[in-house]
């Protein structure tokens, strides 16, 4: 069967270059980058030539780059250790309704611990208004945390300048780059951050392994791992040298021919907007029609649930995503669709497609062909119509989830 | 994650649609919830003679409401009552936990059915019950 792969927000293949290295590195590499001997400084030079490629990539100088176990972990260390290490100055963060989970969740956690949390609302396009991120920095304000480019809808928020609010109001500010980084240019100079998540299976390198840069400076602890002096105390753990390899060898490629590949996936991106805009009817686009990811194509299908589409898809060959309450496992569709302002029962019907450098025209044609009787077949067996959809949310009493559901 | 059975009915699901002239029509959860099922009955002589259904959902919610209609047809209403969620999931081979509660609604549509028959029939409509005696337990990992 035909096999397309339109879920690179997801998880990307690893590119071959980085295969190669780190099947190197774990046959012939495998000292502990503590050890004084030959083999711990073999093992040593690989980590510390990976962290000049990661540096390299985003603008960053190699001592201010932390090898870490992923995204989550590095967001999670940089928001927990900013907040900890700077209780003296202050205890508000600012964060946005858009995170990923890893931040929000975070946050939150931090929120019953004595912090007081500002989450942002966003606009209809998921975008961060900087004018409400001034407004809502107060003298007790110790960080700031905006993603980069959202993982759902696409929508690249103005980081530089909420970077530049920030910096002039004395307040760290840590940007979660997990999506944007290979996609679209990152510096973390130009976008003026304090801290910045990256994460290695999402650039073409291994699962298990990201970064977190946090500036020469900045008051930051690690405060959530307890070990040995592992990463200049930074991250205790023998480090996870095949993966910090994959991920130096991930991010230089990243960073290599940038323009060239954010070009083709923009023409993807764009010709596959179109397409599918033009050829279904009740189809609307979601994120920010221009200043979104070049890779990224979002959409929500009225009148069918995201999972069924996404299963038929499957059974066609063709991988997507969906915010969807039956793929996130709750009764809720996914907090960013909320977060926009869509309609739970138009959130429902939600589907992702994020491309990568082996995608092609062709495959967006395969994908039209396929989701025209996938469409028909889903819709002939809803309920739901231009008619009924909106009429129908006061059968809640009736309904034997109604106990676990917040529309009850 | 789902059972073969689950990914046949998904695939070609029986007896959707509506029934113009239905005896009972009931439907059961709400677009903003992601799950909505709406169950038409015929009642011959106190039988079911025909189900059919149109869902709005996942995978999970439309194998479970066109396994329903089979299990229902053929059966007496008071069998029919009978038929809960549990025994919808089990036909089917079982289905995720997570599944089990927000996209298990068919017997639940059926029954409104039912009462809606019974209802238009001026028949006793029976007390409005959860479709399981274990209803409790579904909840479990929420």
């Amino acid at each position: 069967m035909r096999r397309i792969y339109f879920d690179h927000g997801v998880t990307t293949p690893v590119h071959p270059l980085v295969a190669e290295e780190m099947y190197r590195c774990l046959k012939d590499n495998f000292g502990n980058p503590s050890s004084l001997h030959h083999f711990g400084n073999r093992a040593r030079k690989a980590v510390e030539e990976a962290r000049e490629k990661v540096a390299a990539a985003i603008g960053a100088t190699p001592p201010e780059i932390v090898f870490t176990s992923g995204g989550t972990e590095a967001n999670n260390m940089a928001i927990h250790g900013i907040a900890y290490t700077n209780q003296h100055r202050g205890n508000h963060i600012i964060t946005t309704a858009v995170e990923h989970h890893s931040v929000i969740n975070t946050v939150k956690a931090l929120g019953k611990q004595g912090f007081t949390v500002t989450i942002l609302p966003v606009d209809s396009y998921g975008m961060v208004r900087p004018e409400d991120v001034a407004r809502a920095i107060t003298d007790r304000t110790i960080l700031i945390s905006v993603i980069h480019a959202n993982n759902e809808i696409g929508t690249v928020n103005p980081i530089a300048e909420i970077g530049r609010i920030a910096r002039e109001r004395g307040v760290y500010f840590h940007t979660d780059a997990c999506q944007s980084v290979g996609r679209l240019r990152v510096n973390v100079d130009e976008l003026n951050v304090d801290l910045l998540t990256i994460s290695g299976h999402k650039i073409h390198g291994p699962k298990g392994v990201g970064a977190l840069y946090l500036r020469k400076g900045v008051r930051w602890r690690q405060t959530l791992f307890h070990g040995g002096a592992q990463e200049r105390l930074r991250r205790a753990g023998t480090e996870n040298v095949p993966g910090i390899v994959g991920l130096g060898k991930a991010a230089e490629l990243a960073a290599s021919d940038l323009e060239a590949r954010a070009a083709h996936l923009t023409r993807i991106r764009d010709y596959a907007i179109k397409k599918i805009l033009g050829s279904f009817k009740h189809v609307r686009l979601t994120g920010h029609p221009t200043a979104r990811l070049p890779n990224h194509a979002s959409f929500c299908f009225d009148f069918v649930e995201g999972e069924s589409m996404l299963l038929s898809l499957d059974l066609k060959g063709i991988a997507t995503s969906s915010g969807s309450a039956c793929t996130s496992g709750s009764l809720e569709p996914s907090h960013v669709l909320l977060a926009i302002g869509l309609p739970p029962e138009v959130a429902h019907g939600s589907l992702c497609l994020t491309f990568g450098p082996e995608n092609t025209e062709a495959d967006v044609d395969y994908f039209v062909e396929v989701m025209g009787p996938i469409l028909e077949r889903l819709r002939a067996i809803s309920p739901l119509d231009e008619e009924t959809a909106y009429a129908d949310r006061n059968e809640c009493l009736s309904c034997r989830a109604a106990e676990i559901c917040r529309h009850h | 994650m789902y059972t073969d059975i689950v990914m046949e009915h998904f695939q070609n699901p029986r007896n959707v649609g509506e029934i113009p002239d239905a005896d009972g029509v009931g439907q059961i959860g709400n677009p903003a919830c992601g799950d909505i099922t709406k169950v038409f009955i015929k009642v011959e002589d106190g039988v079911i003679t025909d189900a059919r259904f149109k869902t709005f959902g996942c995978a999970a919610a439309i194998a479970t409401s066109s396994i329903m209609t089979e299990m229902a047809k053929g059966k007496t209403v008071e069998e029919a009552l009978r038929i809960t969620h549990r025994h919808v999931a089990e036909a089917l081979g079982g289905l995720p936990p997570k599944k089990m509660h927000c996209s298990n609604l068919a017997a639940d549509a059926l029954h409104a059915a039912i009462r809606d028959y019974q209802r238009r029939r001026g028949l006793p409509v029976p007390e409005d019950r959860p479709s399981s005696g274990h209803h409790h337990e579904d909840h479990h990992g929420e």
